[in-house]
């Protein structure tokens, strides 16, 4: 086979597995949702984060503002110290308040913001100070079933079916 | 008395034979390192290899990918749906098929498919006095033939194994969404939820390139110790898969360990 041949074909196949990693990285990874606007730091403390994990969305409104940067433990307060990187494009009053949540029932934890209602705005290495853990499911159940099992001890009468509480 | 001194000799001159062998192959890779050179200044015998070794395995590598994406499909489907987690069927695809499935079996297609034709391309040169003719010429077969052979599939691997792993996603969706009716937007949003630049696809393709490395690394070693006749050489052949997807095999749970372990 001659030289110029021979060099197309193996300059089609380099293309083709050029094509294969971009496939790979933007259609099957997460390259798309890296974002390399300019982003300022703040942290959060919370009681429990859950699943919540590393470059987990942080959303406003639904709209990803941010994404959390780091989590680590504070053996001062027994706290989870969450770090987010938000966007600069996006600013928030300081009384702003966090929430560890859930897309669907079981599916992914991202962090809620929502917005609060002071003049001044978070800067680099501001603290969220209202924060709302995540939920756990088995407490939630044991809190239900500790719930009904009272009422039916405190009234005698029989129940109709038991309404969850808290 | 004697016998059994006899046995004690045969499996101490075994052992030896082993280490040896071991010491052998790392020079014979050193040896190669230290003469690569020839792949900068003359890339066009690097170029010519992964055409011979890469093209020529594309086709071979598309189809299994594509079959490898359908089963994987199939399966993952009939496994998701009794917890009701259909949508999550094509993280589970690409998952499987970037971390693990797309390296490990390419190389083992490609030990297969170019791991042998070198081995017998060289044993054959070996036995046909090429290569000793090209030592009294002064040319360095190592240099001339080994090199550009080694980094062609160093070149090849990685391509074709992120290839294999786009066509079986492609095949896992073909099934997943086109046949069995799985949401496209659950489909392609849990993947890229799920799947890591680095930690996954990069993984992956570090896993290629070692694989490329032990593959043609062990096909080149065994022709290169070939015995020089048509036994010899088919020999070589056998070894160079059994050896090359032994050596893949064990490789890919060490990596494994390694990269996913915590």
């Amino acid at each position: 086979m001659s030289r110029e041949k021979t060099d197309f074909w193996v300059g089609l196949f380099v293309l083709l597995g050029a094509i294969a990693l971009a496939f790979l990285a933007l259609r099957a990874g997460n390259l798309s949702t890296f974002s390399f606007a300019p982003t300022y730091t703040v942290t959060a403390n919370f009681d429990n984060v859950g699943g919540l994990k590393v470059r987990a969305p942080v959303k406003s409104a639904g709209v990803v503002v941010g994404r959390v940067a780091g989590i680590s433990f504070d053996d001062k307060t027994y706290q989870a110290i969450v770090s987010v990187n938000l966007e600069t494009a996006y600013q928030f009053p300081k009384d702003s308040s966090a929430a560890i949540l859930t897309s669907g029932l079981l599916g992914e934890q991202y962090l809620g913001l929502t917005a609060g209602s002071e003049e001044e705005n978070f800067t680099d290495g501001g603290k969220i100070r209202y924060t709302q853990s995540a939920v756990v499911l088995e407490q939630l159940i044991s809190q239900f079933l500790y719930g009904s099992a009272e009422k039916q001890g405190s009234t005698a009468a029989p129940e109709p079916a038991p309404k969850a509480q808290d | 008395m004697s016998g059994s001194n006899n046995a004690i000799a045969v499996l101490g001159h075994w052992v030896r034979s082993r280490v040896a062998a071991i010491g052998y192959f790392t020079r014979f890779f050193g040896a190669m390192l230290a003469r690569s050179g020839i792949a900068l200044s003359r890339p066009r015998l690097v170029s010519q290899q992964v055409h011979f070794i890469g093209n020529y395995s594309l086709l071979i590598i598309a189809v299994s990918g594509m079959f490898v994406g359908f089963v994987l499909g199939l399966q993952g489907y009939y496994t998701l749906n009794r917890y009701g987690s259909e949508e999550a069927l094509g993280l589970l695809v690409a998952l499987s098929l970037v971390r693990e499935l797309g390296p490990v079996v390419t190389a083992l297609l490609f030990a297969g498919r170019a791991g042998t034709s070198l081995t017998a391309e060289i044993g054959l040169m070996k036995a046909g006095e090429q290569l000793s003719a090209m030592e009294v010429m002064a040319v360095d077969p190592i240099r001339r033939v080994l090199v550009p052979r080694l980094w062609g599939g160093i070149i090849a691997m990685p391509i074709l194994a992120a290839v294999f792993s786009m066509v079986g996603i492609l095949g896992g969706w073909v099934v997943g969404v086109l046949l069995i009716g799985v949401d496209a937007g659950a489909f392609w949003s849990q993947m890229q939820n799920g799947v890591d630049v680095w930690k996954d696809v990069a993984n992956g393709v570090i896993k290629s390139v070692v694989f490329g490395v032990t593959v043609t690394l062990v096909a080149l070693y065994e022709g290169w110790q070939a015995k020089p006749t048509p036994e010899g050489v088919a020999r070589a052949t056998t070894r160079t898969v059994v050896m090359g997807s032994l050596a893949v095999l064990g490789l890919d749970f060490l990596l494994t360990a390694l990269m996913f372990g915590n």
